[in-house]
């Protein structure tokens, strides 16, 4: 299959075959990855830029080192310390990356869309790596790539994904991701964190962990972004820990050899207990070595041909 | 397939085993046996043809030498220039190249650029003691200071004419062709 796009932005829109493609390409670019020697001429002249304007360690270092592995020029712009402090728009930020020849930006914003904004104005490709509460592709795509390293064919199998689904684009992009190829998806938290309008995303929603794990393959659990208890969406650590928190106890009762998964940054003791982080169940390292494969694949298949290149 | 009349048919089934089987038996002359050899097919053609080798070397020499494939669109120097998009197939080498006698294969040697590619892959692999080139078909027209060691056919060519190359493994068919381009 020929591939087409010239910006990653979200899975909702993506095609089975394309998700297919991308997770192939990085079936090759893992191989290359574990080398002694991991470097290639592929996009020797290229240049990607990593425009990040929320925090970030796996996601902003996995692009950069994806895309220098591949002989690109990578650069990240700390926000913090660039003229976006000074009061520049993202229009303006971009438009002068696009001045500067960059043929792939990779961009982390905190409004939703920001992404589909930037790549309608720039010629370079876009990849979105975290847009508000929206989407997040490339955390999807890592993860589906880690299940299937490890479980094979996904169609029919069980996922529980457990915690604030209502602030987290990784939650949402794997509910496409995962539903597309033949999984059965369902959300589980307290209400407040997993709202009855999420129905629309077409996965199954319930509020007690421990009814759902029965029969489940694989159990992601999502960070707990600790500012939300402040604005009363769940009483306190302990009891949203007591409830929702996977212990090895817990875990038993999915009645088979589950997988963990989480995306990362951990609270250890919150969500997730420090003997299933550190479990050989739990594939979180995994996750990581994955996403620079992903990235690759990304990188490689949006500027590796001359269709797309910046004129 | 390319598109192009038939003008002679250069190799049938048994061409190309004999072919095949000489260039066996000089692999395991010219490397004084198969102690550090390592077999490596340059996708996709090149991969039956090497697995073909392993056999043939297997059956009047007794030893199963090591196998490997080379996928080397990563590596190619067109990439910027190409429209479509090439799809990146796996490199599957098991074993460590290092201090070892490395022979590419593949099935036709044109320009030269494939090769190139070739062996770039396969520095990145490691670094092995030589590195030498076997193939079916030498077409000529080099556009790189390159030559192979174990030659099948050497046939002079026009750059107008194309050579086909089908194996039963990934063809369904098994002979050399020889044809013509047409005018588009």
């Amino acid at each position: 299959m020929k591939w087409q796009r010239k910006d990653i932005l979200a899975i909702e829109d993506m095609s089975v075959d394309e998700i297919q493609q991308i997770l192939h390409t990085a079936k090759v670019m893992k191989e290359i990855l574990m080398r002694p020697i991991k470097k290639l001429p592929t996009l020797k002249g290229k240049s990607v830029v990593n425009l990040f304007y929320e925090a970030s360690t796996r996601t902003r270092t996995s692009f950069e080192m994806a895309g220098k592995v591949l002989g690109a020029d990578t650069t990240s712009i700390a926000v913090a310390q660039s003229s976006v402090s000074k009061g520049e728009s993202l229009l303006d930020t971009a438009k002068t990356i696009q001045a500067m020849r960059a043929d792939l930006v990779i961009i982390r914003h905190p409004s939703s869309g920001s992404a589909k904004f930037l790549a309608d104005i720039l010629k370079a490709g876009v990849i979105n790596a975290g847009d508000g509460q929206h989407e997040h592709p490339t955390q999807a795509l890592l993860d589906i790539f880690t299940m299937q390293e490890r479980l094979g064919d996904l169609e029919g199998k069980k996922v529980v994904i457990v915690g604030d689904v209502l602030h987290s684009r990784v939650a949402r992009s794997n509910a496409w991701c995962l539903q597309k190829m033949g999984v059965d998806v369902t959300f589980v938290g307290p209400p407040t964190l997993v709202p009855v309008e999420l129905e629309g995303l077409g996965v199954k929603l319930t509020h007690n962990l421990d009814d759902t794990l029965p029969g489940a393959d694989i159990v992601m659990a999502l960070r707990l972004q600790l500012e939300r208890q402040k604005s009363g969406l769940f009483p306190s650590l302990r009891e949203y820990s007591h409830l929702y928190g996977l212990t090895v106890d817990r875990l038993k009762k999915t009645g088979k050899q589950s997988i963990v998964l989480h995306p990362g940054p951990m609270n250890r003791g919150v969500e997730i207990s420090d003997d299933v982080a550190d479990s050989v169940d739990a594939l979180i390292e995994r996750q990581v070595t994955n996403g620079v494969a992903i990235r690759m694949a990304l990188i490689y298949l949006l500027i590796g041909g001359s269709s797309n290149v910046v004129a | 397939m390319e598109v192009g009349t038939v003008k002679s048919k250069i190799l049938d089934a048994d061409g190309i085993r004999r072919a095949v089987t000489r260039i066996a038996h000089e692999i395991v002359e010219k490397n004084k046996g198969t102690d550090k050899l390592i077999l490596v097919g340059i996708r996709r053609r090149g991969v039956p043809l090497a697995e073909r080798i392993q056999q043939y070397i297997e059956e009047f020499e007794g030893v199963k030498v090591p196998l490997g494939i080379l996928d080397i669109t990563l590596y190619r120097d067109d990439l910027s220039t190409i429209d479509v998009h090439p799809v990146v197939h796996e490199t599957d080498v098991p074993v460590s190249i290092e201090g070892k006698s490395v022979v590419l294969i593949d099935d036709v040697l044109y320009t030269g650029r494939t090769a190139r590619a070739a062996l770039d892959a396969t520095m990145d692999l490691g670094r092995p003691e030589r590195i030498q080139l076997a193939v079916l078909v030498d077409r000529g027209h080099r556009e790189l200071p390159i030559r192979a060691d174990y030659v099948g056919k050497n046939l002079p060519t026009s750059r107008r004419e194309i050579i086909a190359v089908r194996l039963q493994e990934v063809d369904g068919d098994e002979n050399v062709l020889l044809l013509e381009r047409e005018e588009t």
